[in-house]
């Protein structure tokens, strides 16, 4: 079956996207999410989704539960990378994914989770 | 009562080819009474009285003068439309260009009634066949004048639409864009899509829009502002609001719009000065000694 892997570095989750998400695709990949969140200490899921060009609100819901499912367990959700044409879409559907943090690029991610980690420290 | 009769061909139609130069030259002197036609130079008019004479003249199928669709009136409609759509971009009021075709009334009217002065019926056959093809052009000459209008105004909002959205480049890093004007729905959409794009291109973590330039702020421009922060804030770019007026602070609250958590400003060295310390910058004045280096 189709997965989206999801790499561990440390306390922080690399999951990127790079194919089409289908609504069967994205409810597995909310599962491993969160199994992998409460198998390890986690402190921050990134989500790269530059490569995604196309959304629904199926998606854009997945989005929003995953970052509440990670919260739930500790985790702060970082989406990065996100198209124009997919922001607009977003918030034509009224989806503002409030209480997910956003960056332009990973390595901006990446700077943000560790601020977000040293100011916790 | 007797029936208004359609002849085979209009006498008021062969009086104009028979008769052309007077007609010609008496009308050309009743256009000239309208405001602006006298800013026209007469041999112009003349010329084009001419052709248009010519045109009226010619088509010989006489059931196809009521009717305006009629193939054998389309040079005749052609040329109309060119001289209301020239007369339209000169500026020329819509009763200037209509009196174009209606100025012909009077001396084809004063012609039939000295051509029929002993027959009233045939006068009246007359009179109201020439009207009827008159008023029709008249009203053509109208729809052809408020064509050419609504282009230009059509050319102009394009033109407006595409100078009013520059994102420009404060710094490294800090993207501002200058809104002027009414913001509606279409002009939003065009915003947001050049704003996040150029996020894009420039990977800019801070974009400041500025709206000294927009007049009013309502509910709807509120909203289409607030659909572009969060588009901003999803693409992971921060949206600082800068330029609201005292007037403007005023109707955002009396509307009851709430702004969130959207950074504002009053104005935009306010909001450069934000967008400088978030991305851990900041201006500082020199000391004479360092300025002459």
């Amino acid at each position: 079956m189709e997965r989206i892997p999801i790499l561990r570095m440390g306390k922080v989750l690399l999951v990127t996207i790079q194919v089409d998400m289908h609504d069967q695709l994205a409810m597995t990949l909310q599962n491993d999410l969160a199994k992998a969140i409460a198998s390890q200490e986690t402190s921050c899921v990134l989500l790269d989704i530059s490569a995604l060009e196309i959304v629904d609100s199926f998606i854009g819901r997945m989005m929003a539960n995953t970052a509440g499912m990670g919260r739930i367990l500790g985790a702060e959700t970082v989406v990065v990378g996100m198209q124009p044409a997919v922001a607009i879409t977003l918030v034509e559907l009224g989806l503002s994914l409030k209480g997910i943090h956003t960056a332009l690029d990973v390595e901006r991610g990446m700077a943000l989770v560790e601020r977000a980690a040293a100011a916790r420290a | 009562m007797p029936e208004i009769t359609h002849t085979a061909r209009s006498d008021f139609r062969r009086l104009i080819v028979e008769r052309r130069e007077e007609v010609l030259t008496a009308w050309v002197k009743e256009q000239l009474k309208e405001g602006r036609v006298e800013s026209l130079p007469p041999a112009e008019l003349r010329a084009q009285g001419d052709e248009f004479l010519t045109l009226i003249a010619d088509p010989a199928d006489s059931d196809s003068i009521l009717d305006a669709d009629a193939a054998a009136w389309a040079p005749a409609r052609a040329f109309l439309a060119d001289l209301s759509r020239t007369r339209a971009r000169q500026g020329f009021s819509p009763s200037e260009t209509a009196s174009f075709v209606f100025a012909l009334k009077r001396p084809l009217f004063a012609m039939l009634r000295a051509e029929f002065a002993d027959d009233a019926a045939q006068l009246g056959d007359e009179i109201w066949h020439a009207t009827e093809l008159l008023d029709q052009l008249g009203l053509l000459t109208m729809e052809e004048y408020q064509r050419g209008r609504e282009e230009v105004i059509h050319r102009q909002q394009q033109e407006m639409l595409e100078l009013s959205t520059p994102v420009v480049t404060l710094w490294d890093g800090v993207l501002a864009l200058p809104m002027i004007g009414t913001l509606d729905s279409a002009r939003t959409q065009i915003v947001m899509e050049t704003l996040l794009q150029r996020i894009v291109e420039t990977g800019a973590a801070i974009a400041i829009i500025d709206i000294t330039g927009v007049p009013t702020v309502d509910t709807m421009t509120a909203q289409h502002l607030l659909k572009t922060v969060t588009a901003t804030r999803l693409m992971g770019a921060e949206c600082i609001i800068s330029g609201i007026r005292p007037q403007i602070a005023q109707t955002i609250v009396h509307l009851g719009v709430d702004l969130g958590d959207v950074t504002t400003k009053a104005t935009l060295a306010d909001a450069f000065r934000v967008a400088l310390a978030r991305t851990g910058r900041m201006v500082t004045t020199t000391t004479n000694a360092e300025q002459t280096k």
